[in-house]
């Protein structure tokens, strides 16, 4: 390894960088559009969600159930006069769901017996109607603690949960979803940054012009990682800086370790970048391949937004050969949760292995040879 | 004209299917990502992993806990025995919630008869992922409800004054994979058509060989056909494989109509495959098209709806969605699978993928001629 022949090549790299720039535009400008594109657009969280409610005939009774659906901030409720006209507004996706006290409410309900409360929920989105069963359930349970206190009604519920939420006490999806985004983000940058830039020596014939000088393969390949690695712990530091000033997701964690960590991250991406490249020698199934296998897997399978307990066992099996798995828990912990050190060793050391894999396939597949 | 339109369509798919990898490329990962895609991306929690520390240890205690380990919903990893072993659990991701049962419970819910009450019961949840911690709470709170429907009954309490009825139209035991999978057609079809189009120009122009299409007699729109069918007919197969795999083996119910389906699937089609091009045109190397690919696609799926709802975006994101393909073709397909749309009903949604598929078609075209490296 000569110091010098390796500064000329990261000069030769750099000057390649500037004279397009579009290696740039990925590092500094691709996370702050997409960061801000997503840290906004990007929510499970449902709220003011559209109800229709059919109140068969009104009294105080139903009334004070109502009320309890106005207060809430998931709801907007809109009041119809018939089921009929409910269903309609459910059909054309005006309303998400139907809340429908009948007429016998009140009867029900002081003679003792159980009143039912007809709900009708658009269950296309399975998850979103889920969470709205969940939220209606809470406006029921308060309805009835109420119910116990003022009515005098018996309590009807021996057990109530108390739940603590533990690091998102306001259950707020953005805290661990932004965090996510950053693994999305950057494993996009890192494959992006070097997925064409060794088949493109190939292509153009340059390969060749450098296999003639001293250089070794081992500083050619340096010569590609150094400068992207620079170019991408710049967007990386960005992604953080806008995670935490803007999006205002607490980092619990130490910020070195942060670092340090996504360094480890990077390197893994750039090294499954040179390694597309290497194997392609040609731009244009290098590109192709760069789109199939970096932000599809990074998006469904890291546990970013599909929790990765809730898939099938076989499943999360795959899921280890996406380097991002490791590092979206790595980056959710240390946001929310603090220094976990055994959580967060086992996967750095994961993604160490990962990255000495990529990188190691992609020396031993860079032989001085023409072929 | 169609002699030379057809050369240029088979040399065209000559070029996308000629190597042996690019080949692989276009027929063996969407294949694959369908099955793993189609069984990670669900938001169902099956076997939440708890613990359990009851500190009453009563018979009724007993009792409550015993409906957790009978639930197939949730798989008990440990039973505690004191405060200090929760956090390790829940911080190491061992667990995903610690339920608590401190010393009074039996006491309390012996003195709801009483008018008192009600015991409490701590649920302690690891909420790194909200969503998560939101479907598991659900799952323990439907569990305590149905104790506390068999504990009155037995104990000669009245019931709940109210109870809520709630029925699930179009998915009726609320699995989030068939919502999931029909979107899954329209995004690997997206991936597929972009693949193909959005660095075939780029690749052209750097290698020289489009400047060599310029001065043949192939018209600019002609070029466009020619580039267009191959994406248009690699995609529509694909599309068409995944619709079949998404009935037949991953049982997503198909009520509607399959016309207004490939009705949609087309003019999506179309419309990516414009923008595919449209990208392909603008840039210069095949760098920036895998840059453009990119600004267009990560965006174009995680702002669909595909994965988190439209409604739950602020104003002004929701208003950059209309510019969005993937917004309507999603509305198609899970409209089409789930809910029996018409083509009729779907007219909102085909007029703007018409309109994007016109306009990005025609911008592809202008930049043939006028973009020149």
């Amino acid at each position: 390894m000569n110091r010098q022949r390796l500064r000329g090549l990261i000069r030769k790299e750099f000057l390649q960088v500037l004279r397009d720039p579009s290696a740039i535009a990925i590092a500094f400008v691709l996370p702050v559009i997409l960061l801000l594109l997503f840290g906004y657009g990007v929510s499970l969280d449902a709220r003011e969600v559209p109800i229709a409610v059919v109140i068969d005939s009104p009294t105080p009774q139903t009334a004070s159930f109502v009320a309890g659906l106005d207060y809430s901030p998931y709801f907007a409720p809109r009041y119809v006069a018939t089921a009929a006209a409910a269903s309609e507004a459910l059909m054309a996706g005006q309303v998400s769901g139907i809340l429908w006290l009948r007429g016998d409410f009140d009867r029900l309900l002081l003679t003792g017996r159980t009143a039912p409360i007809g709900v009708w929920l658009n269950a296309v989105d399975a998850n979103h109607a889920t969470l709205l069963r969940g939220y209606l359930e809470g406006v029921w349970q308060d309805w009835m603690l109420i119910q116990a206190e003022t009515a005098g009604l018996a309590l009807a519920m021996p057990v109530v949960a108390e739940p603590r939420i533990w690091f998102n006490p306001a259950v707020r999806s953005r805290d661990f979803l932004v965090p996510g985004l950053i693994a999305v983000i950057m494993t996009l940058i890192g494959a992006l940054l070097t997925a064409l830039v060794i088949a493109r020596e190939w292509e153009r014939g340059t390969m060749e012009a450098l296999m003639a000088s001293p250089v070794t393969m081992g500083e050619i390949l340096l010569g590609k990682l150094i400068p992207y690695f620079l170019l991408g712990m710049g967007g990386l530091l960005l992604s953080v800086a806008m995670a935490v000033w803007l999006f205002q997701v607490p980092l619990v964690g130490s910020f070195w370790l942060l670092v340090l960590c996504s360094a480890l991250f990077l390197l893994v991406a750039l090294g499954m970048g040179l390694l597309i490249s290497t194997l392609a020698k040609n731009q244009f199934v290098a590109g192709q391949v760069a789109i199939i296998v970096t932000f599809l897997p990074a998006f469904i399978l890291s546990g970013f937004i599909f929790d990765i307990r809730s898939m099938p066992e076989a499943v999360q099996i795959i899921t280890h050969l996406v380097a991002a798995r490791f590092y979206v828990a790595i980056l959710q912990t240390l946001f929310l949760a603090g220094n976990v050190w055994p959580l967060i060793l086992t996967n750095a050391a994961a993604l160490l292995l990962m990255m000495l894999i990529f990188l190691g396939i992609t020396r031993a597949k860079s032989r001085k040879r023409l072929d | 004209m169609w002699a030379r339109i057809f050369a240029l369509v088979i040399k065209e798919f000559l070029a996308i299917l000629r190597d042996k990898a690019s080949r692989m490329v276009l027929i063996g990962p969407p294949v694959i990502q369908l099955m793993v895609f189609g069984y990670a991306a669900s938001f169902d929690l099956e076997h939440i992993p708890y613990a359990v520390l009851d500190q009453d240890g009563g018979a009724a205690a007993r009792e409550l806990v015993a409906r957790f380990a009978g639930s197939p919903n949730f798989t008990e990893v440990a039973r505690l025995t004191h405060q200090g072993q929760i956090a390790p659990l829940i911080d190491n991701r061992e667990v995903l919630l610690v339920l608590r049962l401190d010393a009074n419970f039996s006491r309390d819910l012996l003195a709801t008869h009483a008018g008192n009450g009600p015991a409490r019961v701590q649920v302690l949840i690891d909420g790194r992922n909200s969503n998560t911690a939101s479907l598991a709470l659900n799952d323990v709170t439907s569990i305590l409800m149905r104790f506390n429907r068999d504990w009155a009954a037995r104990h000669g309490q009245r019931g709940p004054p109210a109870e809520l009825v709630v029925h699930a139209w179009f998915n009726p035991n609320l699995q989030s994979r068939w919502f999931i999978v029909p979107g899954i057609v329209a995004l690997l079809t997206l991936v597929v058509t972009l693949l193909v189009t959005g660095l075939s120009v780029a690749r052209e122009r750097e290698m020289g060989t489009f400047d060599q299409l310029l001065v043949t007699p192939l018209r600019p729109h002609e070029i466009l056909i020619g580039k267009a069918v191959p994406g248009f007919v690699i995609g529509l197969l694909e599309a068409g494989f995944i619709v079949l795999m998404a009935v037949l083996w991953f049982q997503v119910p198909f009520v509607g109509s399959p016309l207004a389906l490939l009705l949609g699937l087309s003019l999506f089609l179309l419309a990516a495959i414009g923008i595919g091009l449209m990208i392909s045109s603008l840039a210069v190397t095949q760098q920036q098209g895998l840059l453009g690919v990119f600004l267009f696609l990560v965006p174009a799926i995680i702002l669909s709806g595909f994965a988190t709802p439209i409604a739950n975006m602020p104003e002004a994101v929701q208003a950059l969605t209309y510019l969005n393909p993937m917004r309507y073709v999603l509305i198609i397909v899970r409209g089409v699978f789930l809910e029996g749309s018409t083509i009729r009903m779907l007219i909102p949604q085909y007029w703007p993928l018409a309109l994007m598929a016109l306009f990005s078609m025609g911008a592809a075209t202008w930049l043939f001629r006028h973009r020149m490296g």
